[in-house]
């Protein structure tokens, strides 16, 4: 197969010379598309030097208490039962709480100080707090939509109506492909904590962005790519004479037909059986020392949070560009308490081994690891929980260009506004570009007669953020 | 920044001393591009003002720069202190030469932080069209269509022809040979039935066996049932059609019989304005059938919500915002949602136009938030169409009637609701459109803010600059309706014909399908288009009349074999001196497979089916209360249907199909993007449904030859309609050999793999043998030529 793999692979970029003559000349009508489709990223040079390489997005679906995990709020604390002011929350969206009496919840944990400045932290989050000093709290986030499933899809593209491009796609698209036999963009999900809210496959959608650059979820069970596996009975060697057969006939078929399309598919052929071996070859864990498995504190392979953050470092070696974990379990409209620390029991403690992890690795400096939710939680009580809160709320983000041990941005006494330093979801996209060497503001693609971009019209860098 | 007119007074400036110099240098750079005899404003200059200087200088007034129009011609003619941008027939007087040539970054047009720049050629292009006098015309999609001679050559009897031949001429060049038979049976095939040939029918058409030749060939596959089921594809990718409601829990919505209207539709080929009335309004019709009825779930078709906290009011106004941007996008190809937040940047949409059309909707009964239909699928209003369970309910609600006049006990009342409860759940329910005793209340809203209720109320209107629909009283879905399809309107035609042309050219005579606007493209043949759309009309909005016109043309007949001179001049295929090829769509690479393997269900219509899917794909989806989502597999014959009929969950649309660039139907989708990925190798590599269509193709083939080329021939006449060439028995024939070699060693590997699929092994057939022959099977079902139409 080597053999052959090699003659058509020579075949393959021959012709390919040859066929990017024709595509320029196709590029005159739509040369986003041409660049994109030679194999690159589309922004070729990078519009400012990057800092990061890839990025691990540890997304905590549901949308996470800001007031019991960084966010400490004496004020809060005093106003305990108290009517919540009018001021704060007049003509201001609100979910589960409508049309009901707000009185003010206190923190639900202790707090204390770590790290070189102090930083607060909850006791929910002790494996974090000893990270402090590697990472970057941002107090003031703000978002513009109030229910899960738009909310998720406002994060990941940048608008609330769906359709559009997420922000893996963005990246791949400007950037092209990272790894030879990996998809560019992977999804991950885990779940527990309270109840799991859905994660629509819409939010690693490519949207209007060629197809390639849509995110590959990966199954915690079964295969961990669809269709990964050859069928029952056929093992690695016949299912490369297949493909050699394909590829052969499709090669002969060229010759006859001339269509260029036809390179593109052989090495596809190709790309997928070297991902039939690169798969199971990520998977296998059998090679991770005891102390690191103890360190993320998993059992490997097993699906959960944890295992998926050893799994999302095993990526990150193997260049994947955008990781995107998804843990499904932070709605904690009731029994808070109860279901944060089941929570942060299944993420505390990997979360911060990563961080370690990449660090030890020399791969911090290039890689971007963001820890948030789609909104935060109201200041309100909502029986024994809190309700979705979008005007403030808490991201932390570590390596890849942040600078490290500071807090950013804060919000009001209460937790409701963010007030200080505020950045918005656009703000963030904008900063993620800028650290992988993108102006957000160049990188577009037109559609329905609009040059569209993943900030849309707004977004700024938070200089403040950057080492 | 506004500094449009405070800069140094114009005989100071480079641009004004040497005008000619600069114009020379600048036409000299322009390379090949060669500008145009004449300016045409639509082809030339509007694209480029649309797309670099209406977004400050346009229609919008909130973000309009120095008070200045760039889409109105007085505005540019005006003086403003001491320059006009534009002096007719003097670029070197024209304020907008200078600026788009200055190199001073305070003065240069678009300014640097804008991200737009002007070509040479542009800039070459605008000068000229000063010179000539700067003449501005109406948008060409605003006008509307008048039938334009067609050319006369004594050449062509369709007109199709006559018009693409005449820019061919122009372009010096020629139309393409036809294609060979076989390859003209395979794209017909295709384009008008979604599936490949059915065995012998090439060999028939060779043999001229076909009553009328070509011509009966086109009305074999206009006549089949598949047409429709072809053409609602792309109609369910317009009108975003769906199993499900798409947000959050996305748990099932049924609405079945609507995907079946519209396959009838085409079938029956229900004119397009009726079609379109139905849809938008078919219980507003007198005494609407049942069809009618079914066909208004077409402004159900908006994704909803029943997640906790949703309020009301936001969900409300998505949804019209949702329903506004589809019929804007499905019948006037115009990107009206740009104006839900502000007047359009570049159209003449206003803010109050997009909340008109929204005012349409309001009349609609409909829930804000389901909540109870969650469980069932059955969102209200919705019809129930199996007579026998509709009459059961009909009985329980008489027997409740009775009880409840004669006093009756209410546990027994209640346990007859609890029976019709039951009952209900049953049988063939779709959602329908209903009026609402009175309309919401739409204003518009702010910056699209559903909180801000300051902005004035509005009612049901068509953009002002498209006219008005004259009517006392307000104006309802059907007066929308009627005026869509009506000569008033210069948009409807014009989309549906350009989009015919692209399923069946590849592209669209204008090349942008959901946008007809200013920033969608001048048609490559904007004569055609017009003739067509006008054709279209005229003809009683005949879908199958233009269907055949355009397949029935030497353009379409070309062949999509193309050489290198043509690929220079016309690499996109804008031109027509060929045919395009292009990978078959999701739906009918499935459906290829299952047809040439024999297995396919010939079923037209009915309930959604669940083929083969991996375990756990829908695990993210929502389970913890209603409805758990746990994908239940079909068996038997259900899992054999045709592609369009595999359940629609929008958060997790089945992987072959979003594999295949199918979309998940949140939004109108005019054209599917066509991808080429190693994810697509996997499925038709792996994927059971593929695996066990190359088994079974294998087995038929095994059971019915017995020599190696006989067998070959089977699977290559069955799926691609043509013998193997020598190179490709060799390479397939090796292959059997090699594999027959390894499941003879192996047999309980063969029994694996003949193990794939539910679909039985006849016991008589040697299963080594079998499994061999699935290894070539599996090859050519993989093949680029099995999944491309050419």
């Amino acid at each position: 197969m080597t053999g052959e793999t090699a003659l058509n692979r020579r075949l393959f970029l021959g012709q390919a010379g040859k066929g990017l003559g024709l595509m320029a000349l196709g590029s005159l009508l739509r040369p986003e598309m041409l660049k994109a489709s030679i194999g690159g990223g589309i922004v070729n040079p990078l519009h400012v030097a990057p800092r990061a390489k890839r990025v691990i997005f540890l997304c905590m679906a549901g949308g996470p208490s800001h007031l019991e995990s960084f966010d400490y709020k004496p004020e809060l604390a005093r106003m305990d039962g108290k009517a919540m002011p009018d001021s704060f929350t007049k003509g201001q969206p609100i979910a589960q709480l409508q049309g009901q009496t707000l009185t003010c919840r206190g923190p639900m944990t202790e707090f204390r100080p770590y790290g070189q400045n102090g930083t607060l932290v909850s006791d929910y989050f002790p494996h974090i707090a000893g990270i402090v000093d590697d990472i970057a709290v941002v107090k003031s986030m703000v978002t513009e939509q109030i229910n899960h499933d738009p909310a998720h899809t406002f994060i990941n593209t940048g608008s609330g109506v769906p359709g559009r491009p997420s922000m893996g796609s963005w990246l791949t698209y400007g950037l092209g492909d990272s790894s030879d036999n990996l998809p560019s963009f992977v999804v991950l999900t885990s779940v527990g904590g309270g109840q799991a809210q859905p994660i629509a496959a819409r939010q690693w959608h490519s949207g209007f962005l060629p197809g390639k650059y849509q995110g590959v979820k990966f199954l915690s069970k079964g295969d961990p790519v669809l269709y990964i596996s050859n069928p029952d009975g056929v093992d690695r060697s016949l299912q490369a004479d297949v493909i050699q057969s394909i590829n052969r006939i499709n090669s002969l078929q060229k010759g006859v037909t001339g269509d260029p399309e036809i390179s593109t598919r052989i090495s596809q052929y190709e790309m997928a059986f070297q991902m039939q071996a690169s798969v199971p070859e990520l998977t296998d864990f059998s090679g991770e020392p005891q102390h690191i498995i103890d360190m993320y504190g998993c059992r490997p392979g097993d699906g959960s949070f944890a295992s998926n953050c050893l799994l999302a470092r095993r990526l990150a070696e193997r260049n994947v560009r955008f990781i995107h974990l998804y843990h499904r379990g932070w709605d904690h409209h009731g029994n808070l308490v109860k279901d944060m620390t089941t929570a942060s029991k299944l993420v505390d403690q990997a979360s911060a081994a990563l961080v370690k992890d990449l660090k030890q690795r020399g791969m911090l400096d290039d890689t971007l690891v963001v820890w948030g939710g789609e909104f935060g939680r109201t200041p309100m009580a909502q029986g024994s929980g809190r309700d979705h809160h979008i005007k403030g709320f808490t991201w932390w983000m570590a390596g890849g260009g942040v600078k490290p041990g500071i807090s950013w941005g804060s919000t009001d006494e209460l937790g409701y506004y963010a007030v200080q330093d505020v950045v918005h979801v656009h703000d963030f996209h904008a900063t993620m570009m800028h650290l992988f060497g993108i102006d957000h503001k160049k990188l577009t693609f037109k559609f329905q007669g609009r040059q569209y971009r993943l900030t849309d019209v707004h977004g700024h860098v938070v200089k403040g953020l950057l080492a | 920044m506004n500094i449009f007119f405070q800069k140094p007074p114009m005989w100071m400036r480079p641009s004004f001393l040497t005008p000619t110099i600069l114009a020379a240098a600048v036409i000299g750079s322009a390379a090949a591009a060669e500008l145009p005899e004449t300016i045409s404003f639509n082809r030339d200059i509007r694209p480029i003002l649309s797309e670099n200087c209406f977004q400050c200088h346009g229609f919008d007034k909130e973000t309009r720069e120095a008070d200045l129009r760039l889409d109105v011609r007085e505005s540019a003619l005006e003086t403003r202190n001491g320059y006009a941008t534009i002096v007719p027939g003097n670029p070197g007087e024209s304020e907008l030469i200078y600026r788009i040539e200055s190199d001073d970054e305070d003065d240069v047009m678009p300014p640097p932080d804008s991200e737009k720049s002007l070509t040479a050629h542009q800039k070459s292009l605008l000068r000229q069209w000063i010179e000539e006098g700067a003449a501005y015309e109406k948008h060409w999609a605003y006008i509307p269509p008048v039938r334009p001679a067609v050319p006369e050559s004594g050449r062509f009897d369709n007109p199709v022809d006559a018009f693409v031949a005449r820019r061919l001429d122009r372009e010096g060049l020629e139309f393409s040979k036809e294609a060979d038979a076989r390859t003209m049976v395979r794209r017909l095939s295709f384009d008008l039935n979604g599936l490949p040939p059915e065995p012998g029918l090439v060999e028939s058409y060779l043999r001229g066996d076909i009553p009328g030749g070509y011509e009966g060939l086109v009305d074999h596959f206009l006549n089949a049932p598949q047409f429709g089921e072809r053409m609602a594809v792309y109609w369910l990718d317009l009108v975003r059609w769906a199993d499900t409601m798409g947000f959050h829990s996305d748990d099932e919505r049924r609405s079945t019989p609507y995907r079946d209207y519209v396959i009838d539709s085409f079938n029956e080929n229900r004119p397009f304005d009726r079609f379109t009335i139905e849809q938008l309004a078919g219980d507003l019709l007198p005494d609407p059938t049942t069809s009618q009825l079914v066909a208004s779930g077409y402004n159900r078709m908006n994704q909803v919500t029943g997640e906790g906290g949703a309020q009301p009011k936001e969900y409300r106004a998505k949804y019209m915002s949702d329903k506004t941007r589809n019929v804007a996008s499905v019948w006037l190809g115009s990107t009206l949602m740009c104006a839900e937040c502000h007047d359009h940047k570049f159209d003449p949409f206003t803010m109050k136009d997009f909340y008109s059309m929204a005012a349409f909707f309001a009349d609609l009964d409909e829930p804000d938030l389901v909540s109870s239909g969650r469980r069932t699928g059955i969102f209200h209003p919705s019809i129930q169409l199996d007579p026998e369970i509709s009459n059961q309910m009909d009985q329980i609600d008489t027997e409740i009637a009775a009880l409840r006049e004669s006093g009756a006990d209410r546990n027994e009342i209640r346990k007859l609701e609890q029976k019709r409860e039951r009952i209900s759940m049953n049988g063939l329910w779709t959602v329908i459109s209903k009026q609402r005793e009175e309309p919401r209340m739409i204003r518009i809203l702010p910056r699209g803010n559903f909180l801000d209720e300051t902005g004035p109320l509005v009612d049901p209107a068509i953009p002002e600059f498209l006219g008005s629909i004259s009517k006392d009283g307000r104006a309802d879905r059907l007066d929308l309706a009627r005026w869509l399809t009506s000569g008033e309107n210069p948009l409807t035609s014009r989309v549906m014909v350009n989009r015919l042309w692209y399923l069946f050219f590849g592209s669209g005579l204008s090349a942008v399908l959901d946008d007809l606007g200013y920033q969608g493209e001048w048609p490559s043949h904007p004569d055609l288009l017009d003739w067509l759309a006008v054709e279209f009309m005229e003809s009683g909005w005949d879908i199958k009349h233009m269907v055949r016109l355009l397949v029935t043309s030497s353009t379409y007949r070309q062949t999509s074999r193309v050489s290198d001179e043509l690929m220079e001049v016309d690499a996109g295929n804008r031109l027509y001196a060929r045919q395009s090829r292009f990978r078959l769509q999701a739906e009918f690479i499935r459906d290829t497979a299952l047809e040439v393997s024999g297995l396919l269900t010939q079923q037209i219509g009915g309930p959604s089916a669940r083929p083969y899917q991996p375990d756990g794909y829908w695990a993210d989806s929502y389970k913890s209360v209603g409805v758990p989502h746990v994908y239940h597999q079909d068996t038997g014959e259900k899992l054999y249907r045709r592609g369009l009929y595999t359940f629609w969950k929008r958060t997790f649309v089945h992987p072959e199909m979003l594999t295949f660039d199918a979309p998940n139907r949140e939004e109108c989708v005019a054209q599917r993007p066509i991808s080429n990925t190693p994810l697509q190798a996997l499925v038709l590599l792996n994927d059971p449904a593929f695996v066990e269509a190359s088994r079974v193709l294998a087995q038929t083939t095994v059971d019915q030859f017995t020599s190696p080329d006989l067998r070959l021939d089977h699977i290559y006449r069955r799926t691609l309609q043509r013998r193997p060439t020598s190179d490709e028995r060799s390479v397939l024939l090796d292959l059997v050999k090699t594999h027959q070699a390894h499941f003879s060693a192996n047999p309980e590997k063969a029994r694996e793999l003949l193990d794939v699929g539910e679909y039985p092994v006849p016991e008589h057939l040697p299963v080594t043998e079998v499994a061999a022959w699935t290894s070539a099977a599996r090859a050519v079902l993989n093949l680029h030529e099995t999944i491309t139409r050419q």
